[in-house]
């Protein structure tokens, strides 16, 4: 009961506040949904001090599902270590949230509806973590999807909203088709969609072969690559990716919820939870590896080139999560799952108190016209320089531990792929911390850029928007020294369980701790130069950036236009779907079936009444010189013998 | 060139019918000019009927043709009266008897 | 010999007076034709040893129903019509038409009726006598019934056409024999010298 409890009190507090924001009783919905996550967050930390610190993983049953010959999928909830930890974090996370959104949608008319948004993200994301076989998260994962288009477009009447959700929901489809396919796959190749079953029975299916037209793939790779392509398109990875930015769309609370810190971490988690899986297709963790890295490093020259202080840390939230993809990728999935967790709360962080700017300056997003309100809004100050220090890993916040322990993991992999993915994180803490120190000096330093009437009104966020970032700014100082040993040091094996798998020669997180010194000193001298170089560009030599920007200009478009992905796959996939389209509209649709159906027979219909029509002239004489023609005819038919 | 013997048959008696019954099935819906016309190719018409019916009684020695020749001749006499009436009231009315303004039943 | 230059003849015209009664502009001109048709299918009758049909033909035909005619076209304000152009492919189309149905009919007439023979003798009696021994006999139910045809003609005609007129002076008999003295005549003491204007009290 009390498990089901962690699961469906958000479902309940949804549907309750969905009713009443329709009536709009917007109070009640925002009580109600407040209530349901944060009661699932207080058993939830029952359910992780039992499960995860007292080991006792177990599984509850709810409710049949699918039963179709061998093809078995119920409804059941499964608890572990690995379940355990997410539920923290998405409940943890989402209560916050949800209590902030209270401050920061107060003046929102359909709030009620926001809230029930909220709780319906929060249960998906719930249901996608406790899933006990393939189908249900995927259930979970297609919900989470659902919840983001919603609230990402929900202020709906806005056109970049609505066409931002669009091509959030599109892009993770293209994700989604692979995750499909890979489900399919495991079912073809093992007979059973359930994570016991699977994971019982992976090693078996070693050797096995797959034939797709004509090309053979050992099995368990291929399904870890489709399984991948999935959470590339869930957690905004290179080649899937273009959604994120422009998911920025959405209400602030949404970015920090959604895009930082729960439903981008869903890919991560499912290359944990399968890694019985891949960690028996040595190609798939290669390629994880490297498209990673690959992002961590393209997410970081992008950010540190945009001016919109929201999308700024989108592609921070882009770069760290091929920082944790990278780790599982060299099999170090302890690793990743801290760096998940210390992110949640970091980045969380930041993205609250990027709304509190916001919120203090009049709803203005653009970098360019922010500065020097430091002393106006001290406690937004204090959190963001807090989530910044941990995000860029100075030492003893949370994600010191946590990055620099996936760093480690890579150069330890000794191996080609783990190599690259440690320089390009090395080049990426640089740049991290350098547009993250950019950010701070942009908004809060030098002389202010907005116009008198805004700084007049900058003031402090109210209680109800920053009590909120108190817990967030706690766990981003002390998870990370908290949580060290747990995650991913001596007490790492007790602490997993069965989690997480790690085949025996995959042993980079072992021997991480063995690193020489230079490797573990690198990432901070990294991030200290990385402010350093931030403050020289933007406060000592204010006009360093734009001669910089000039005298690199080709690489400097090429970093600021996200290195034109989005307008390459509007050139590749976007206009010609629609030039296609339009042709089978045009010929296909309105040419063919309606010019041979409904409109072709009209208009036969009416051209030959229309001839028929002037048959009935009026003149008698007409009608009498048919009947004579009809006479003749009939004598010439008889004269012709075919009458006798 | 039998046409031309003195001996006339049935068939030259029937041809002049015939002959007249085109001419006024024809008047009907040849002319534009007036109803009236009309009315006179039925005369035509009746007129060639009677020849017909007294040619064949003259050739079959049977009075019936004659007779009912008598009552066509009744009759088109009443139909020319009536017709003509009719026409009278409709000149009244429409002020023209030109055979092409009367499509008021057109389709 | 002289028979057939006549039926020739008669023919002849005939057919060349029902040509212009169809085509000719002036409807008077018309009427006429039609009479002169008349007349020489009365001729043909005669040749047909039908004079009382012949006789009749002439009377009502002419008399009465051609008479008609012109007092129609008479009193008929009727304009010439200038021929209309689209009267021309409809000619073109009626004359093929004409042409062929005439010839359907005079193939079948020559074939038919080759053994048809010539005309047989006359008789003694009077084509009248013929045709009332055998009218108020036989077919008496039928003239009566084309008595009653011409009378609903009649009085349908005369339906048709009858208007009043307003403002026309006219007898009306039954009021002129209801009305009573008293209505109309008064009589009064008339003083000498003095007018005979109405007088209260006076009878």
């Amino acid at each position: 009961m009390f498990y089901h409890a962690i699961v469906f009190l958000p479902l309940l507090g949804a549907i309750i506040a969905g009713i009443a924001s329709l009536r709009q009783h917007h109070n009640i919905a925002t009580l109600v949904s407040i209530a349901g996550v944060f009661l699932s967050l207080v058993l939830s930390c029952f359910a992780f001090v039992e499960i995860a610190l007292g080991g006792q993983a177990l599984t509850v049953e709810v409710a049949r599902w699918i039963g179709s010959g061998d093809f078995q999928a119920h409804w059941t909830l499964r608890f572990d270590t690995l379940t355990a930890v997410m539920l923290i974090v998405v409940t943890g996370v989402s209560s916050c949230v949800h209590i902030y959104s209270v401050g920061y949608m107060s003046h929102d008319k359909a709030r009620g509806r926001f809230m029930a948004y909220l709780s319906l993200f929060t249960f998906a994301m719930l249901m996608l973590v406790t899933a006990d076989n393939l189908v249900q998260l995927f259930f979970g994962w297609e919900g989470v999807g659902v919840a983001s288009y919603l609230l990402i477009g929900f202020w709906y009447h806005k056109e970049s909203a609505h066409t931002a959700a669009m091509k959030a929901f599109v892009v993770n489809r293209v994700g989604d088709f692979g995750f499909a396919l890979g489900i399919i796959s495991i079912f073809a190749l093992m007979g059973s969609v359930q994570f016991s079953d699977i994971f019982a029975n992976a090693s078996t299916y070693q050797s096995h072969v797959i034939t797709v037209f004509g090309l053979s793939m050992p099995a368990l790779e291929l399904v870890s690559i489709l399984l991948f392509i999935g959470a590339m398109g869930k957690s905004a990875q290179l080649g899937l990716h273009t959604w994120l930015p422009d998911a920025m769309e959405g209400p602030t609370p949404v970015s920090a919820l959604i895009h930082a810190a729960t439903m981008v971490t869903a890919g991560v988690f499912l290359v944990c939870r399968m890694s019985p899986v891949i960690e028996y297709a040595p190609l798939a963790l290669d390629i994880i590896t490297i498209v990673g890295a690959l992002t961590a490093i393209f997410a970081a020259t992008v950010g540190m080139t945009q001016f919109d202080i929201k999308r700024v840390i989108a592609y921070s939230t882009c770069s760290q999560l091929g920082y944790m993809f990278f780790a599982a990728g060299v099999s170090a999935y302890p690793a990743a799952m801290f760096h998940l967790t210390t992110h949640a709360f970091f980045k969380a962080l930041l993205f609250l108190g990027a709304g509190s700017v916001i919120h203090a300056l009049s709803d203005e997003q653009d970098l360019r016209n922010m500065g020097g309100i430091w002393r106006k809004v001290p406690v937004t100050y204090a959190m963001m320089w807090i989530g910044s220090l941990a995000l860029a890993g100075f030492p003893f916040f949370a994600g010191f531990y946590s990055k620099d322990m996936i760093l480690e993991a890579a150069y330890a992999a000794h191996s080609g792929p783990g190599m690259l993915a440690f320089w390009l994180g090395c080049a990426a803490a640089l740049l991290t911390a350098f547009y993250s120190w950019r950010l701070l000096i942009l908004a809060f330093h030098g002389t202010p850029r907005a116009s008198a009437k805004v700084m007049s009104h900058v003031h402090e966020s109210p209680n109800v928007m920053t009590l909120p970032l108190v817990p967030l700014a706690l766990g981003a100082i002390f998870s990370g020294w908290l949580g060290y040993e747990l995650f991913v040091g001596q007490d790492m094996a007790a602490f997993w369980g069965d989690a997480i798998f790690i085949l025996p020669g995959h042993d980079a997180l072992a021997n991480a701790h063995h690193v020489p010194t230079w490797v573990k000193l690198l990432p901070i001298i990294l991030a200290a130069s990385g402010v350093i170089l931030a403050v020289v560009a933007y406060i000592v030599i204010p006009s360093l950036p734009a001669r910089i920007a000039t005298m690199f200009a080709p690489l400097y478009r090429f970093f600021f236009n996200k290195w034109y992905f989005d307008e390459l796959y509007d050139r590749i996939f976007v206009a010609p779907s629609v030039a296609v389209g339009q042709m089978l509209w045009q010929r296909g649709d309105k040419g063919v079936i309606d010019y041979y159906g409904p409109d072709g027979l009209s208009g036969f219909v009416k051209r030959s009444s229309g001839m028929l029509t002037k048959l009935q002239s009026g003149y008698v004489y007409h009608y009498a010189f048919a009947m004579m023609i009809g006479v003749v005819v009939l004598l010439s038919w008889y004269f012709s013998g075919f009458g006798r | 060139m039998e046409l031309f013997t003195s001996e006339i048959t049935l068939a030259h008696y029937l041809s002049v019918a015939a002959i007249l019954f085109v001419l006024g099935v024809f008047g009907i819906f040849i002319n534009r000019k007036n109803v009236i016309t009309i009315l006179m190719s039925i005369e035509l018409i009746l007129l060639s009927v009677s020849i017909n019916l007294v040619a064949f009684s003259a050739y079959s020695a049977d009075l019936s043709g004659q007779i009912f020749s008598l009552f066509i001749l009744t009759v088109a006499a009443a139909e020319a009266a009536i017709g003509l009436a009719i026409l009278v009231v409709y000149f009244r009315n429409r002020g023209s008897i030109a055979v092409e303004d009367i499509n008021v039943m057109k389709g | 010999m002289i028979s057939s230059f006549f039926f020739y003849l008669f023919a002849a015209v005939t057919c060349l007076a029902g040509l212009m009664v169809v085509t000719a502009r002036n409807p008077v001109h018309s009427v006429l034709f039609l009479i002169l048709a008349f007349f020489n299918a009365a001729g043909l009758f005669i040749l047909l040893q039908a004079e009382f049909l012949a006789m009749l033909l002439v009377v009502v035909y002419v008399g009465a129903v051609a008479v008609l005619f012109l007092f129609v076209v008479m009193m008929l304000d009727i304009n010439f019509v200038e021929l209309r152009e689209g009267f021309q492919k409809y000619r073109t189309l009626g004359i093929v038409i004409g042409i062929i149905l005439l010839a359907e009919l005079f193939t079948t007439f020559f074939q038919l009726t080759s053994d048809s023979g010539a005309l047989p003798e006359a008789t003694g009696v009077h084509n009248t006598a013929q045709l009332g021994r055998v009218l108020y006999t036989e077919y008496v139910y039928l003239f009566q019934l084309a008595g009653l045809i011409l009378l609903v003609a009649m009085v349908g005609a005369i339906a048709l056409t009858l208007r009043s007129r307003p403002g026309v002076k006219r007898q009306n008999i039954s009021t002129q024999n209801s009305r009573r003295r008293e209505d109309t005549v008064r009589l009064a003491k008339v003083n000498s010298g003095e007018g005979a204007e109405a007088k209260e009290g006076s009878n």
